[in-house]
Order: structure tokens, then C-alpha cells, then sequence
């Protein structure tokens, strides 16, 4: 076996040292065959490799294209449920927020339908009341009408006063007028004016006459003038005669007077002198009460007890009072003097108490000394 | 000489100066010789007279001063600067009865011509010895005193303050208690003229328990009394809603209607104003006013008086209506739109038209069923009248244009609207039109009548701006009409038929 592979080995060996010699002869050929086909080949290189890189470009470019495309609609699958998701809660939203308007809505449209109502009811009850409104108008002019015929009532009621008074007035001028022209009644002897003895009445006016009383005559101008300037036709000042003035001036001159006359001084003192009552009516009448109730008012003033003093014991408060027998007697003393004006049955008396007695002043005494007149004076 | 001889010069002299006293008091009672009085230096002569030892002559003598200062007030300005007042009012405390009514003329007679001299007279101290103679016993020198206050007061504000300040006020009062007509009426007077300034003085006078006084006097006889305290009571009440309640408060309300029916002018005159210076102040015064008949009476009182005595009665009628429309209808109701159109068409004074065009715009500014009743009485074309004519005073012209406006702005009552689209001015047609816009599209009979009156073709004829309030209404009218109806009323439409008839081709 060992020759076998030894064999072979050297058959191989020689067989590469043929080829090798082969390959040695053919060298030349070879070398120039290398050197041409390497020429050749580098004389496309830079075609063929600019193609590949157009292809590798190409072909990459489809691979990322398509990743990108794979991409876009993974991305596209991702965004459509998001936003799908989205737009369900949004939407939820505004449904949402619909309804709640659209209730509210409907709430405003039933609240003010109720509003509605209710006002126009108030309004029609309390301020519009058309039938109050009605009724009101009705009765005013129903007052209207009766206050018209009241005022007319008064009016009249006044106008015919007016003319009662101007009739009266009209009357009494006649009256005065047939006072004045009283002469002119007819006599029994002479008929007068108005009795014409042609005609078959005498003419009222006669009537009158008769009626009526003569004037008396005048008593002088004194009393006219003092009426004709009155009061009102003072202060219109309308005159310079309603002045009221005195017959004449006063005298200039004073002389004096003949005659056993007393000073003019006493008799203007006696004149002016003021008021000088008596003692009797200067004083009051009751003027003991007066000092007694001054007195007590004084003592109170002064704080005097005026309960009498009780002894402590309780000895005496069970007996009773025994009043004297002078007391209890109906026949009291009288007050003072004899002589009464008083009915003696004191049934008939207006009043149980007994007559005051004013003591009278004596003239004499207050006057004396103080008299104008000399007579007096002689007591 | 003897004695008698020397006493008779004296006595002469007396008698002269009497008789020169007497003569000139009567030659001031006639306007005529008061010039020749002045010439003839009589103030100077006057004077020393009033300090004369005889009463009669320091009486005449103040009585003829009086009368020249009555004159005017030269003469009343010539007493001032003679230094009389005061010597008058020194006197005034301590003379007699007739001496000091003398001398309280005097200062009346100054004290009315102007407040400087009323001025004057209060700067001399008179209003306390005029007040002193308030208290005097005789009724005729508080007449005097009562009379001269109120003429110094009625001026103005400072010198009624300076009345009041001297304590006037409750003796006025008690015045008007006494039985004499003529004081009583003098101090109403007075009263009036102090409170007529002010709220205050108007309270004072209140305060002093004057109204239950005056309003019991309402319904006394004398008409001259009645004038004054009505006066007076309207005097209180204009000034502000509690005086006025309180002057109704005194129950004057039905009594003081009788008033209106009154036969003196005046009497009727100062009820109405009364009643109008109670009713302007608030809806419920009104109100009350209205429930009591009092606009019936006033209607009433205004039918029955001519001229200025119906102002205050139209007056109170417009203020009632303003207050509010029930008011406003009590007054239609009252038949008060003809009596106040007959005052707009027959009185002769713009200031009367004036109120009663006034009265009646308050009257138809409420509601249409108001403006209705306005313009049935056919007082629109009065109106209207009044307010083109050029002897319209401007008052009168204002107030009738707002008195159109406001019924018209109401007024729903075509046949009252028609005329005016012939005769009135493009700021009234104005409103006019658009009350036709506003009720043509709903009521189809006046639409009909408007076309068959010719309003619809007067309405074409108007030229208005485009764009302006009229040409829309004129628009809104013609919109309730078919085109044909308008296009056929509208001017020049038959020339455009003639022309078509011109270009027509017959085939």
C-alpha cells in the first residue's frame, strides 16, 4: 500500500512536474495571455463598476423604500386607532355638553313659560287689573258726577241766597224810600199822588205808604260823620276827612279862668288820678281763710307734725271715742251776732254751712283826707 | 299889642299849617298834581310837620307822605333819603292809634315799590315796631302793621327771612283768628307773600299752625278773604310733597271745590291754583285729588271762565295727566279733551294755547287708546295749525310740536292721521308714515280705505332720502300692497304707459 501511495505520490509529482513542464512552455503564451486579459479587464473595471454601484444604489434604495413604506403604514395603523381613540372622547364630550344645553334649554323655555304666566297673571291681578281699571274709571266718573251736581247744587244754593239778599236790600230801600216820602199819603180830606180819586185802587205805592212811619227828623250831623268814616275807608286812605279831628284846635293860650277856681295842677291830679277801690273791695272777703290756709301752708313748710302725740301703750286703741254731749247735740252755737236772714227750716237751704260774715269798711276812715271835695272832710 | 294879639298870630299859624297839611293830603290823592307837589319841594316841607305838637297835623302829614311815596318811587326813594323813616318808625312805637295806621301807611307805601327800599325800611329797625303793632288792641293798626310786613316781604327771600326773624309769624296767625274780615284777609295776605319764597319759610309759617286756620276760612263768605287764603295755602304747598300733604292733611279737599263754582274770578282762579300746586307734586296726591271729583270741578270751572283764569285750571289738568295713564284716563273720562280744545281754539294768548297744547300732549302720550280720545276731538289740526302759523309765539311752537309728536307717536286712529299727510312738514310726516307702517300690515280694511282715500297715492308722492327712517316706512307701506297697486299710484306712471303705447309695434 505504502508503494501504492509512494506511487502515487510519485506519480502525482510527476505528473506535476509535467505540468509545471507544461506549464513552463506555455509560460510566454501565458504571460501574454495574462497581460492582454488583464488589460481587457481593466479597460471595463471602471464601467462595470459603476454599474454595480448603480444596481447596489438601485436595488438599496428599493429596500429602504420599502422599509420606509412598511414603516409609513405601521405608523398610519398606529395613528388611526389613537386618533380614532381621540375622537371618541371628544366626541363623548360634546354629546355630552348637547345635552346638557339642550336640557337647559328646554328647563329656560319651561321656566319661562311658567314666568310668563305667573307675571302676567300678577300683572293683570295687581297693577293691570283691567276690570279694576274698569270699575275705578266707573267710579270716578260716577264721582265726577255726583261732585258736578253738588257744586251746581251749592251754586244755585248760593245764587239764590245773593238774590233773597239783593231782594231784601231792594225792599228795604223801598221801605226807606216810603219812609222819606211819607207826605205824600192821602188825608181823608185830600187824596194824595198815588190815590187817584179817578181810578178806581189807589196805586200800591199809597199801601205802602200807609204802612210805613215817618222819618224822624235829623238829629245833627255828629253821628253821620262818625259813620261815614269807617274803619275800611280809614285804610284805604281814601279822604283826608276820615281822620277823625276835633271840633277846633286847641287853644293856644292857657289864661287862666276868673273865678274862685282851684289849681289847674290839683284839678289835673284829681283827673288822672288812678283808681283807688275801698277797702272793702281791695280786700277779699274771705281773707281769715286765706291767712289760715297761708299759715298751715307755712307750718308745712316747715315741717311741724301736726298729728297730736299718742302715748305707746296699746292701752287705749280699744276704747271707743265718747264725743262731749255739746258736740253731739244738733243745736250748735251759732257763729256770731243775734241777728239771721236765713230761713229757719234747714230743709229749704241750699248749702248747710252758715253765712259768712263781711264785716263792713267805714268809709269815713278810707276817704279821709284823700277826698277832692271838701265836704267830707267835716267829721 | 296886647296878649290877644301876639296868641292870635300863634293861633293863625295853626290853623295854617292844618289847612296846608289837609290840602296837600288831598291834592296827593290825584296823580296829576303829584309832579307839581314834587316841584314845589313838598318833602321838605312835609317833615318838620311830622314832628308837629299837634296829633291831626302829624297825622295828615304822614297820611299825605304816604300817598306821594305811593306814587312811585322817585317819590318813595325821596322819603328814604329825607331821613323820615326812622323819625316814623321812633313814633310808630309811641304815638296813638291814628298816628301809628298813618305811619304804617307810610311804610307800606315805601316798602312796595322795590326791595331796596323795602331794604331800606328794615335797616331802620320798622319790623319790630311793626310787629309791636301786631299786639295792639285796635284792629285797624294791625291791619296797618299786617299790611306793611307783607309788602316788605313779598320781594325776596332775605327780606321775608328778616319778617320772619322779627317773630311776625304767630301774630299774622293769630291775625287771621281775629273777627275782623279785612285784618284777617291782610294777614293771609302777608302770609302768602312770606311763604312764597322758600321751603323754609314756608315750614315756618307751617310750623306756626297756619293751616288749620286758613282752611277753615275756605268756606268763609267774603270773596276778597277766600283770594288771599287760597293764596296763601297754594303759597305753602308749591314747594315741596310734605308741605302739600300737609295742606291736605287740613282736609281741605272737598270745601275748597266749592271755590270753583265761586262768582268772584279770582277766587276761582287761586282755587284752581291751589289744587294744581297739590296735584304737580306726586301720582298719589293726584290720585286723591282725582278720587274727591276735584278734575271734574276743575273741568267744570275752566268751561265757565274766560282768559287767565283758565291757565292754572289747564295747568293742573296737564299735570295729572303726566303722572301716570290711569290718571291720564281719569281726566278723558272727566270729559276734560274738549274743554281743553276748546280753550287751544278759542283763547286769544299763546301762553294759554301754550298750556292747554301742553295739557293735552301729556294727556295723549300714554297709549294708544289716550292719543285716540285726543284725536277724536279733532284738536290735531289745531295743533298743527298752531304750530305752522307765524304769529305763534316760540313757546307756543315748541310746545304744540311736542304735543304732535307725542299723540302722534301713539295715535293708531287712521282717519285723525290722514290730513296731515297733505299739510304737514317733513318732520312731522315723518312720524305720521310710520304710523301707517306700523298698523297698515295688520289690518286689511284700513289698508283698503288707505288706497280708496288717496293716502297711498300721497304717499308715492313723497320725496324722501334714500336710506333715511321715512323712505322706510314709505317702504314698509308699500310692502303690504301688490306692486301693480303701487307702481299704479305712483307718480309719472301714466307718462310711462303713453310711452309704451308710443313704442309698441303691431305685428
Amino acid at each position: 500500500k505504502e508503494t501504492d501511495s509512494n506511487n502515487f505520490g510519485e506519480l502525482q509529482a510527476s505528473e506535476a512536474m509535467a505540468t509545471l513542464a507544461k506549464l513552463l512552455s506555455r509560460s510566454d503564451f501565458l504571460e501574454s495571455q495574462y497581460y492582454f486579459r488583464n488589460r481587457a479587464v481593466d479597460s471595463v473595471r471602471k464601467f462595470e463598476n459603476d454599474a454595480a454601484v448603480a444596481i447596489q444604489s438601485w436595488f438599496r434604495g428599493c429596500q429602504v423604500r420599502a422599509y420606509i413604506r412598511h414603516l409609513n403604514r405601521v405608523v398610519t395603523i398606529i395613528q388611526k386607532w389613537w386618533r380614532s381613540y381621540l375622537g371618541r372622547k371628544y366626541y363623548q364630550l360634546i354629546v355630552e355638553a348637547a345635552y346638557y344645553t339642550m336640557k337647559m334649554n328646554l328647563y329656560n323655555e319651561m321656566a319661562v313659560r311658567i314666568q310668563r304666566r305667573w307675571r302676567g297673571f300678577r300683572i293683570r291681578k295687581y297693577c293691570f287689573n283691567y276690570y279694576y281699571l274698569k270699575e275705578y274709571l266707573r267710579a270716578v266718573s260716577e264721582t265726577n258726577d255726583a261732585i258736578r251736581e253738588a257744586l251746581e247744587e251749592f251754586a244755585e244754593m248760593k245764587e239764590r241766597e245773593e238774590r233773597k239778599i239783593l231782594l231784601e236790600l231792594e225792599e228795604k230801600q223801598k221801605d226807606y224810600q216810603a219812609r222819606k216820602t211819607h207826605y205824600l199819603l192821602s188825608t181823608k180830606q185830600i187824596s194824595g199822588v198815588y190815590n187817584s180819586p179817578f181810578r178806581e185802587h189807589p196805586d200800591p205805592w199809597e199801601v205802602r205808604l200807609q204802612k210805613a212811619k215817618p222819618l224822624e227828623h235829623r238829629k245833627g250831623s255828629a253821628m253821620k260823620s262818625k259813620t261815614a268814616h269807617s274803619l275800611s275807608s280809614w285804610l284805604a286812605c281814601t279822604s283826608a276827612r276820615s281822620f277823625p279831628r276835633s271840633a277846633s284846635l286847641p287853644p293856644i293860650d292857657r289864661k287862666r279862668c276868673q273865678g274862685p277856681f282851684r289849681d289847674i295842677n290839683e284839678v289835673l291830679e284829681q283827673r288822672y288820678k288812678p283808681l283807688e277801690p275801698t277797702l272793702r273791695v281791695s280786700e277779699p272777703i274771705d281773707h281769715l281763710h286765706v291767712a289760715r290756709e297761708a299759715f298751715k301752708q307755712e307750718e308745712r313748710m316747715r315741717n311741724v307734725q301736726d298729728k297730736m302725740f299718742l302715748p305707746f301703750s296699746s292701752y287705749h286703741k280699744k276704747e271707743t271715742y265718747i264725743p262731749m254731749i255739746h258736740t253731739l247735740s244738733t243745736y250748735d252755737s251759732p257763729s256770731y251776732g243775734q241777728k239771721y236772714f236765713r230761713c229757719q227750716d234747714p230743709k229749704k237751704w241750699i248749702s248747710d254751712k252758715d253765712f259768712q260774715t263781711v264785716l263792713p269798711s267805714f268809709e269815713l276812715f278810707s276817704k279821709y283826707g284823700k277826698l277832692y271835695s271838701k265836704a267830707g272832710q267835716i267829721v | 299889642m296886647s296878649q290877644r294879639q301876639v296868641l292870635q298870630v300863634f293861633e293863625q299859624y295853626q290853623k295854617a299849617r292844618t289847612q296846608f297839611v289837609q290840602m296837600v293830603a288831598e291834592l296827593a290823592t290825584r296823580p296829576q298834581n303829584i309832579e307839581t307837589l314834587q316841584n314845589a319841594g313838598v318833602m321838605s316841607l312835609l317833615r318838620p310837620l311830622l314832628l308837629d305838637v299837634v296829633p291831626t297835623i302829624q297825622q295828615t302829614a304822614a297820611l299825605a307822605l304816604g300817598r306821594l311815596a305811593n306814587y312811585n318811587d322817585d317819590l318813595a326813594e325821596a322819603v328814604v333819603k329825607g331821613d323820615i323813616l326812622p323819625q316814623l318808625v321812633y313814633s310808630l312805637a309811641e304815638q296813638n292809634r291814628f298816628y301809628k295806621k298813618a305811619a304804617a301807611f307810610v311804610l307800606r307805601a315805601v316798602g312796595k315799590h322795590s326791595p331796596q327800599l323795602a331794604q331800606a325800611i328794615v335797616d331802620c329797625g320798622a319790623l319790630d315796631t311793626l310787629v309791636i303793632c301786631l299786639e295792639d288792641f285796635d284792629p285797624g293798626v294791625k291791619e296797618a302793621a299786617a299790611w306793611a310786613l307783607g309788602y316788605i316781604a313779598r320781594h325776596n327771600t332775605e327780606l321775608s327771612q328778616a319778617v320772619v326773624d322779627a317773630g311776625a309769624i304767630p301774630l299774622l296767625v293769630l291775625c287771621i283768628q281775629e273777627p275782623e274780615i279785612a285784618l284777617k284777609r291782610i294777614a293771609a295776605s302777608a302770609l302768602s307773600d312770606i311763604s312764597k319764597h322758600s321751603p323754609e319759610l314756608a315750614q315756618t309759617v307751617v310750623d306756626a299752625g297756619a293751616i288749620a286756620h286758613l282752611a277753615q276760612m275756605i268756606l268763609n263768605p267774603d270773596a276778597k278773604l277766600k283770594r288771599q287764603v287760597l293764596s296763601a295755602l297754594s303759597q305753602i304747598a308749591k314747594h315741596s310733597v310734605d308741605l302739600a300733604e300737609m295742606v291736605v292733611e287740613a282736609e281741605i279737599f272737598p270745601v275748597v271745590l266749592t271755590c270753583l263754582k265761586d262768582k268772584d274770578e279770582y277766587v276761582k282762579k287761586n282755587a284752581c291754583t291751589l289744587i294744581r300746586e297739590i296735584a304737580k307734586h306726586t301720582p298719589e296726591l293726584s290720585q286723591l285729588i282725582v278720587n274727591a271729583g276735584g278734575v271734574a270741578a276743575v273741568i267744570d270751572c275752566i268751561g265757565s271762565s274766560k282768559g287767565n283764569i283758565r291757565l292754572p285750571g289747564i295747568m293742573m289738568l296737564g299735570y295729572v295727566a303726566a303722572h301716570s295713564e290711569n290718571l291720564a284716563m281719569a281726566v278723558i273720562i272727566s270729559k276734560g279733551v274738549p274743554q281743553l280744545s276748546i280753550c287751544l281754539s278759542e283763547e286769544p294768548e299763546d301762553h294759554i294755547k301754550a298750556a292747554a297744547a301742553w295739557a293735552l300732549g301729556q294727556l295723549g302720550r300714554h297709549t294708544p287708546e289716550h292719543a285716540r280720545a285726543v284725536a277724536v276731538t279733532n284738536t290735531l289740526p289745531v295743533l298743527l295749525s298752531l304750530y305752522m302759523s307765524a304769529e305763534s309765539s316760540e313757546d307756543l311752537q315748541l310746545k304744540s310740536k311736542k304735543a304732535i309728536k307725542n299723540i302722534l307717536q301713539k295715535c293708531t286712529y287712521l282717519p285723525a292721521l290722514e290730513p296731515f299727510l297733505y299739510d304737514a312738514p317733513p318732520n312731522i310726516l315723518k312720524h305720521v308714515v310710520g304710523q301707517f307702517s306700523k298698523v297698515l300690515p295688520h289690518d286689511s280694511k284700513a289698508r283698503r280705505l288707505f288706497v280708496t282715500s288717496g293716502g297711498l297715492k300721497k304717499v308715492q308722492e313723497i320725496k324722501a332720502e334714500p336710506g333715511s327712517l321715512l323712505q322706510e316706512y314709505i317702504n314698509s307701506i308699500n310692502n303690504c300692497y301688490p306692486e301693480e297697486i303701487v307702481r299704479y299710484y305712483s307718480p309719472g306712471y301714466s307718462e310711462t304707459l303713453l310711452q309704451r303705447v308710443d313704442s309698441y309695434q303691431p305685428q
